[in-house]
């Protein structure tokens, strides 16, 4: 697929950077997060995370639980404040002068959360969850409940029969639909969804991920989309990122990724996925163990206490991401693939 | 992609807009509906009414002058000479006295409330969201006050700024923030935690919207219903320090100040000295059975 063509470069007036430009940026974004004991420690649920969401394209985020997926999710919104690093949103710094200012950040950028039924207010018709946002930001009542109606007949609910009911009388699906219609009252051009159908059963997701699918291209819209389903990833993204312990392993186009992992952890996430045929079943775990914990990661290679091809520069230095062959579409952050490192293998993989 | 590619477009959007069963109601029209087909509760409500509007019309409905004593018709038995609950140790008419007490008690029992349910359940909402520091000095200086026990307390303040109706009421006040701030704190606490919390802030909604639109929706329910449970305690409380000469003054009429005063006679004529208990204990008890039945009603999970 490689980079998506920017649909309408020119014709929507809130496009401020040129057409090749990333949507949003972020550079080395930082989360910790204090912890009690022991003292002075602190998670590190997002440590130096860059990468950018190109126009119109959905950059899926793997990773196991509790690898900072979430928070990252949130750091782009601004719903946590960065300890460090810089996001970018169409050419503008976020929340710097001459930027552009989290409230206007958040006009454009969205997030449905994960579990359904906490991300709606129980008292709260969902009619008027969905036309909060826009009555919010300034819009009179009687025309947000308008925008309420039209996106709720996007999401394929009947505005008038589901439009004033309860959360608690929609099921998982209905209400899931109901948060992406909250999500896009507001008119956002990218839409952040966290891990939107890994509380669905398996039809219910596809129906939604079809419905996510033809909303991003009826509304023109740009993804981030964080889930620990891989097919679900595959399906749904362009590129795809892979997260370890709050720092990226491996960045690239979807195809190249699952086809040419160049990670050791890609490698082991991709064999995991059960595979359809019995007689290609996997004797061996393709990981062994549990992640080390966020408060203490390991020195340099975080991935290193359960790669099968640790050795001792992997603990010393801290590999950089970088393309193979010099080229830059597809990173991975390994010493395998840089042949400058001491690794045995450098070069080979 | 071999296994997604059978994701694609074959299930149709039109598969989960079968409806649901029920009729759309709004939230107050699903708790009435819900109230109404509480036989248990409506029976209790409708009592607890007619013992407030007992009190209201008491000047209405009273046979006698709660005021007017007569020395030879002291403690009389049922229906003597018209006295239809007999007479109490000064010779006024108990009936009279039992309707105009209940304008007192029932509001030693509600204003405290009402009022505690304001103070308490604005700090407690502000304690629960701001979080912080501002949690923990508000909750702190409730806790100070959560270690008296109740009647103690109210007995303290009431003693140490004297009796009266106003000071009494007052006492009560003082007594009901603490556990109702405490249940604000609570529920916004819970509330504060939600996604749809963070989803609204998300669509750029300041504080002052988020609690005014999402938070006090969530909270004044569970606020509400305690306090509606608090109203049978405080008409408890009032009476006992009425009991104890520290609520309302005598020959005012009230139910707490009767039972204290009747009381001597209990020997005398029993059956007209255990009224006042009687309506204390009729009272209260409704109006906790009546809360307990809002608190089904109201309940949205169900």
């Amino acid at each position: 697929m490689g980079p998506p063509p920017d649909q309408s470069p020119t014709a929507n007036p809130r496009v401020v950077g040129a057409s090749p430009q990333s949507l949003l940026r972020a550079h080395d974004l930082r989360k910790h997060f204090p912890v009690k004991v022991p003292r002075g420690k602190s998670v590190r649920a997002v440590d130096g995370v860059s990468f950018s969401v190109r126009k119109g394209e959905t950059l899926g985020i793997v990773g196991e639980s509790g690898c900072g997926k979430s928070t990252l999710a949130r750091l782009l919104l601004h719903l946590l404040a960065p300890d460090a690093g810089e996001l970018t949103f169409d050419g503008l710094a976020v929340g710097e002068p001459g930027g552009i200012s989290v409230g206007a950040l958040r006009r454009q950028v969205q997030m449905v959360f994960q579990d359904s039924y906490s991300s709606l207010n129980p008292r709260m018709p969902v009619r008027d969850s969905v036309a909060f946002g826009p009555f919010v930001q300034g819009k009179p009542k009687s025309e947000a409940r308008g925008i309420a109606r039209d996106i709720l007949s996007r999401v394929g609910l009947d505005p008038d029969f589901f439009g004033p009911r309860y959360p608690h009388e929609l099921s998982g699906g209905q209400k899931q639909r109901v948060n992406i219609a909250r999500a896009l009252a507001v008119g956002p051009r990218m839409v952040i969804l966290d891990e939107p159908v890994s509380a669905l059963d398996k039809s219910i997701e596809a129906q939604v991920l079809n419905l996510l699918r033809d909303l991003k291209r009826q509304l023109d819209l740009t993804y981030v989309f964080i889930s620990h389903d891989l097919n679900v990833v595959q399906y749904l993204s362009d590129r795809v990122l892979v997260m370890y312990l709050g720092q990226v392993m491996e960045l690239g186009p979807v195809e190249a990724v699952y086809e040419r992992p160049q990670h050791p952890y890609t490698r082991a996430l991709l064999s995991s996925r059960p595979s359809m045929d019995p007689s290609q079943r996997i004797e061996q775990p393709p990981i062994i163990g549990d992640p080390p914990s966020p408060i203490d990661p390991p020195s340099g290679c975080r991935f290193r206490t359960r790669c099968r091809f640790a050795e001792a520069v992997c603990s010393a230095v801290d590999p950089a991401l970088g393309g193979s062959d010099g080229q830059q579409s597809h990173v991975a952050a390994c010493h395998m693939r840089d042949p400058l490192s001491q690794h045995s293998l450098a070069g080979s993989a | 992609m071999p296994d997604t590619a059978a994701l694609d477009a074959r299930l149709d959007l039109a598969d989960e807009q079968a409806p649901p069963a029920t009729r759309v109601r709004g939230y107050w029209q699903s708790v009435a509906y819900r109230l109404w087909h509480d036989p248990l509760t409506l029976a209790f409500a409708t009592v607890v009414i007619l013992v407030v509007l007992a009190a209201i019309f008491a000047p209405l409905l009273a046979p006698f002058d709660p005021y007017k004593e007569s020395i030879v018709g002291r403690l009389k038995p049922f229906c003597w000479r018209g006295h239809l609950l007999g007479t109490d140790e000064l010779g006024r008419d108990m009936l009279s006295r039992l309707l105009f007490g209940g304008r007192v008690s029932l509001m030693m029992g509600v204003v405290p409330v009402l009022t505690a349910m304001l103070i308490g359940g604005l700090l407690g909402i502000v304690a629960g969201f701001v979080g912080g520091w501002v949690n923990t000095a508000i909750m702190r200086t409730m806790d100070v006050f959560y270690a008296f026990p109740s009647v103690l307390l109210a007995v303290a303040i009431a003693g140490a700024m004297g009796g009266g109706t106003a000071n009494g009421m007052l006492a009560l006040t003082l007594v009901f923030i603490p556990p109702l701030c405490r249940v604000a704190e609570t529920a916004t606490t819970q509330v504060r935690g939600l996604d749809f919390v963070e989803a609204a802030r998300a669509s750029g909604a300041g504080t002052a919207a988020i609690i005014r639109y999402h938070v006090l929706g969530n909270v004044l329910g569970p606020v509400f219903i305690y306090a509606s449970s608090l109203v049978s305690v405080s008409i408890l409380l009032a009476s006992g320090l009425s009991f104890l000469g520290l609520g309302v003054r005598p020959p005012v009429p009230d139910w707490g100040l009767m039972l204290s005063t009747l009381r001597q006679s209990i020997y005398v004529v029993p059956s007209v000295c255990a009224l006042p208990g009687l309506a204390i204990f009729v009272t209260s008890i409704c109006f906790n059975l009546v809360s307990d039945g809002l608190r089904a009603a109201m309940d949205v999970r169900m």
